[in-house]
């Protein structure tokens, strides 16, 4: 029950955080903390209990009878990660809008907390209609967060996020509503149970073609190339609250599908794409690496960053062995952290200066030294320092995926240098060099204050924590995990065997 | 084939006609009404309470068992499901008239009467099973329709002063669309001997050549331009912009939902499907009204002509359920175009309901630009909007999702891929024009903002949509299982 309790405390949060702007001007944000804090609190039960039929909390209700669709929602191991992750970087987002925000704050946090209700559902539900019904649910209050309070071209980034990722929802569904069809061609009833539909045979061209209705889904929201198109304008265009829910969470609803539904769906499709999903990863990482050093915009380039370090990722989901599943895991942990401190940064100044253009830029170490080296630190996280969290990742990810392809390893291990050369160089163009505030206000330039920087410590925490202990987020997901690669518990098949044609 | 030579209808045939037999009886009784005396709230006070009994009637009939047939019209659980639905779009239209006419120089009473004839027509439409009441259910509908739109060209400040083009237009090419329809007719009847629809069934195997297939195609082309489907849609933008918005969002949904329905009974019926050129000839018009309806759809500038062009795109969408169906194992293909109209004619009323409420009889507020700002002034009609035009869209929590889930299924159980891949490009597009709606209404409000309309009649039906919509969104299984239950 405790999903829909969260999902249903979001959503219900949301409308108290309109609400309640009626009392106060500022009550909204007090709201959405406290509700996200709630949410936070509701989840922390779940890191001790025990595991039952290898779920740590599930619920089953039916919701449309006529094609077997139910409310579904079942946490493991990896959905509490990924939940944590949210509920965490939820609170985060809400302190970056905390002053930035200032304009119809009631709606903003309304969207902010339907946009993380759909994010929840996604990582919990296992119906796959449930599972559509909230990837899609999530797009609305983002899109109103890009086009409201986004920046000067807003409403071409907001509709070209939207758009993209519509439309490869829809051939998701497409997916979706044939693997069901099959299931009834087999087995004589409709389901969209995950666990009922992972009981589908097909014959391996149809498998491919389905699989590939998920693959390009997922591919569009993770984003993997040639799909990331959107994400660049998404991200510079946002304010910095939606950049650090796109960056820090959307972006996971992506390759957590492929890891949950992508693959253990089509066992033998996936295998056989995996070559191909393995290069267009290493694409990923080292086209946008590429791209992220020629950008001036410094959103932009954080932007083609994340593209870059979440194709380590897909390199390791489709590995599908355990050393790269969970370095995939810790990446995606790791980066939500180090990409939300980022986009922060850059919001932070977009918001003192007005600009987001790197080239006016130079010298801030001398005025801004807290925020100097905030900023160095993530830069240094980023680039996969040891004894951080992306570290821990990205290198689990490249081991394991070495087993499973040694060229393509060894080409994506070059990300690892690209990473270096344009973090430093953000470093050496924003805050090193001669300052000049020629196209600025430079008296606006402040620095961070104790509310910010409490903020940016929780991260750096976090990122810590990721590094030097890693075993503590290994051990959670590690059943889950193992379940996904052995397969999940399936019933017995009760008079299969025609393929579909 | 049923023999009805020599049939004598007995009293008990009579009870699943009530319906129509009420609405006749409210249309003769308002005309008696206005002629003896004008009285406005009592001419629309009667033309209601006749739509509300015969909506009632219908829901009660819907429940029984279906009626031993009868010629010409077959009043089954699927028909009753639709009269039901009918009404209620009625009632919904009327509220609208009385705030768009609010302030009207000219006599009103009249368009209520044409109201209740035009439904009369659409619920002979939905019950037709035989090429003559198909053709009377037409004829009824469109002659009242074309009252509806030319109402205010008597009126010295209309609004667009384009309602009696829109009105020619439309009744020129609807007289050419019956004109195909009755020599489609001609010919199976020269064919079978029989005007039933069932008729052309019966057809020994083989002998489907010639005559049935050009018969069909031209009966489908008819029944094409009546719907608005590529490429006999040119009508459409026209029509919906000229007339007033009452009457367009009449057309936009009764009008389209009784030939949708009549159409899917003709091919259930002949099972025309099984012709192959009837097949070719479908899928084309339904990839067609797809592609062209969004690709136009992004040019406009007004909501009217966008609502036009997207209610076109729509139609396309719904042949594909309409084609699914009759591949497809089991009822899903009816119970999808089912769904997927009733999503349609609530989400299409909202949207004009919308417009209609902001607009009078001097002004059609339908102009992009006279939106800007609306989510600040009018949040209440700005998030229904919203919710119509994302509906619309086929976004989640709104019926237009499942309605749209719905069709995936029934192409996909058909195998209907290119069909499902024009679905899919024609959603992206459509999302475009829809966004750029709701984003004027995000954006700040112009300083010569005109004054916004009010009507509470008028936002009551908005708001009653809105929650159906959501309802229908969020929680369909009841909307399912009566769905279910009365497919053909």
């Amino acid at each position: 029950m405790i999903a829909v309790w969260l999902i249903a405390l979001l959503f219900l949060g949301g409308i108290a955080a309109w609400a309640s702007e009626r009392v106060h001007p500022n009550s909204p944000r007090w709201v959405a903390l406290a509700v996200l804090a709630a949410g936070l609190l509701l989840m922390l039960p779940l890191l001790g209990a025990a595991p039952e039929n290898g779920w740590l909390a599930q619920t089953n209700r039916s919701w449309l009878p006529r094609f077997g669709i139910s409310l579904h929602f079942a946490i493991d191991g990896l959905s509490l990660l990924l939940l944590l992750l949210t509920a965490f970087l939820g609170i985060i987002a809400v302190g970056s809008a905390w002053a930035e925000i200032r304009h119809r704050a009631g709606f903003f946090y309304f969207n902010l907390l339907w946009t993380l209700a759909g994010v929840v559902g996604i990582f919990t539900a296992l119906d796959l209609f449930l599972f559509f019904f909230f990837w899609e649910v999530m797009l609305i209050p983002m899109y109103f967060i890009i086009a409201i309070w986004g920046h000067e071209n807003k409403f071409y980034a907001a509709k070209k996020f939207f758009i993209f990722t519509q439309v490869s929802g829809l051939l998701m569904l497409v997916a979706i509503a044939a693997l069901a069809w099959f299931h009834y061609l087999q087995l004589g009833f409709f389901s969209f149970d995950y666990l009922d539909l992972l009981n589908v045979r097909m014959n391996p061209g149809l498998e491919m073609w389905v699989m590939l209705g998920f693959f390009i889904g997922f591919a569009t929201k993770l984003p993997s190339a040639p799909f990331h198109n959107w994400l660049p304008d998404a991200h510079s265009q946002a304010p910095s609250a939606g950049s650090i829910i796109l960056a820090g969470v959307l972006l996971k609803t992506g390759a957590y599908g492929l890891v949950r539904f992508a693959v253990p769906l089509f066992p033998n499709a996936s295998a056989e794409f995996a070559p191909i999903a393995m290069t267009l990863a290493a694409i990923s990482i080292l086209y946008c690496a590429k791209v992220a050093f020629a950008q001036a915009d410094l959103k932009r380039l954080i932007a083609y960053t994340s593209v870059s370090h979440m194709g380590f990722v897909t390199l390791g989901v489709y590995a599908w062995n355990e050393l790269a599943l969970q370095g995939a895991v810790m990446t995606m942990l790791a980066h939500g952290l180090s990409s939300a401190a980022l986009f922060m940064l850059a919001g932070g100044l977009q918001h003192r200066i007005h600009t987001r253009n790197m080239l006016e830029m130079g010298g801030f170490w001398g005025r801004v030294p807290r925020m100097a080296a905030v900023a160095m630190f993530f830069s240094i996280a980023a680039l996969g320092m040891p004894g951080l969290g992306n570290f821990i990742g990205e290198f689990l990810a490249l081991l394991g995926a070495f087993q499973a392809n040694p060229l393509l390893t060894i080409v994506s291990a070059f990300g690892l240098i690209f990473a270096s050369v344009y973090s430093l160089w953000v470093m050496q163009r924003v805050f090193q060099g001669k300052y000049s505030d020629g196209s600025f206000d430079g008296a606006r330039l402040r620095d961070l204050d104790n509310r910010e920087l409490a903020y940016y410590a929780a991260m750096m925490l976090g990122l810590v924590w990721m590094g030097v202990y890693p075993q503590s987020f290994l051990d959670l997901s590690a059943p889950a995990l193992q379940a996904l690669l052995d397969g999940q518990p399936v019933q017995a098949l009760a008079g299969a065997g025609a393929l579909p044609p | 084939m049923m023999d009805f030579t020599g049939y004598v209808v007995s009293a008990g045939d009579l009870i699943p006609l009530l319906p129509p037999i009420v609405l006749t009886v409210a249309a003769v009784w308002v005309m008696l009404a206005i002629g003896a005396r004008r009285h406005y709230p009592f001419a629309l006070a009667s033309t209601l309470a006749g739509l509300l009994l015969a909506g009632l009637l219908a829901h009660h009939l819907m429940a029984g068992p279906d009626p031993s047939p009868i010629p010409l019209l077959t009043m089954d659980g699927f028909a009753q499901f639709f009269t039901v639905l009918i009404c209620v779009l009625a009632i919904g239209v009327c509220l609208l008239a009385h705030n768009y006419w609010s302030e009207f120089d000219d006599q009103r009473e009249e368009f209520y009467l044409l109201v209740l004839l035009a439904t009369l027509g659409a619920v002979v439409l939905v019950g037709a099973n035989h090429f003559a009441s198909l053709l009377l259910g037409l004829e009824t509908l469109s002659m009242a329709l074309y009252g509806m739109l030319a109402y205010p060209v008597q009126s010295r400040r209309q609004a667009t002063g384009r309602a009696l083009e829109a009105t020619v237009k439309y009744l020129i090419l609807s007289a050419v669309s019956t004109a195909m329809i009755l020599f489609g007719v001609a010919l199976i009847y020269a064919e079978t001997g029989s005007l039933l629809f069932a008729g052309l069934a019966e057809l020994p195997a083989g002998q489907n050549t010639g005559f049935s297939i050009v018969a069909l195609l031209l009966v489908a082309a008819g029944v094409a331009f009546k719907l608005s489907l590529f490429p006999f849609h040119i009508w459409t933008p026209d029509v919906y912009e000229g007339a007033p918005a009452p009457a367009t969002a009449y057309l936009a949904t009764i009008g389209k939902i009784a030939v949708a329905v009549v159409l899917l009974r003709l091919v259930v019926e002949t099972r025309a499907l099984g012709i192959v050129q009837v097949v070719i000839a479908f899928s084309l018009l339904a990839l067609l009204s797809i592609l062209a309806g969004n690709l136009l759809a992004l040019q406009q500038d007004n909501l009217k002509r966008i609502l036009a062009y997207s209610s076109i795109a729509h139609m396309g969408y719904l042949l594909i359920a309409v084609i699914g169906g009759f591949y497809a194992v089991g009822p899903v293909g009816v119970e999808a175009v089912t769904f997927y109209l009733v999503a349609y004619a609530i989400m299409t009323l909202g949207a004009f309901g919308v417009v209609s409420l902001l607009s009078c009889d001097r002004e059609e507020f339908d102009g992009i630009a006279q939106y800007q700002g609306l989510f600040w002034r009018r949040p209440a009609l700005a998030a229904a909007f919203t919710g119509m035009l994302l509906s619309l869209a086929g976004i989640p929590l709104t019926a237009g999702f499942i309605g749209k889930f719905y069709l995936i299924l029934a192409g996909v159980e058909s195998g209907l891929w290119p069909l499902l891949a024009a679905l899919v490009i024609g959603s992206g597009i459509g999302l475009y024009y829809y966004l750029r709606i709701v984003y004027r209404m995000l954006l700040p409000v112009p300083d010569d903002a005109p004054e916004l309309r009010r009507g509470r009649a008028g936002f009551g039906v908005v708001a009653a949509l809105f929650a159906l919509i959501l309802l229908f969104g969020v929680y369909p299984a009841p909307l399912m299982k009566l769905i279910e239950a009365i497919a053909l």
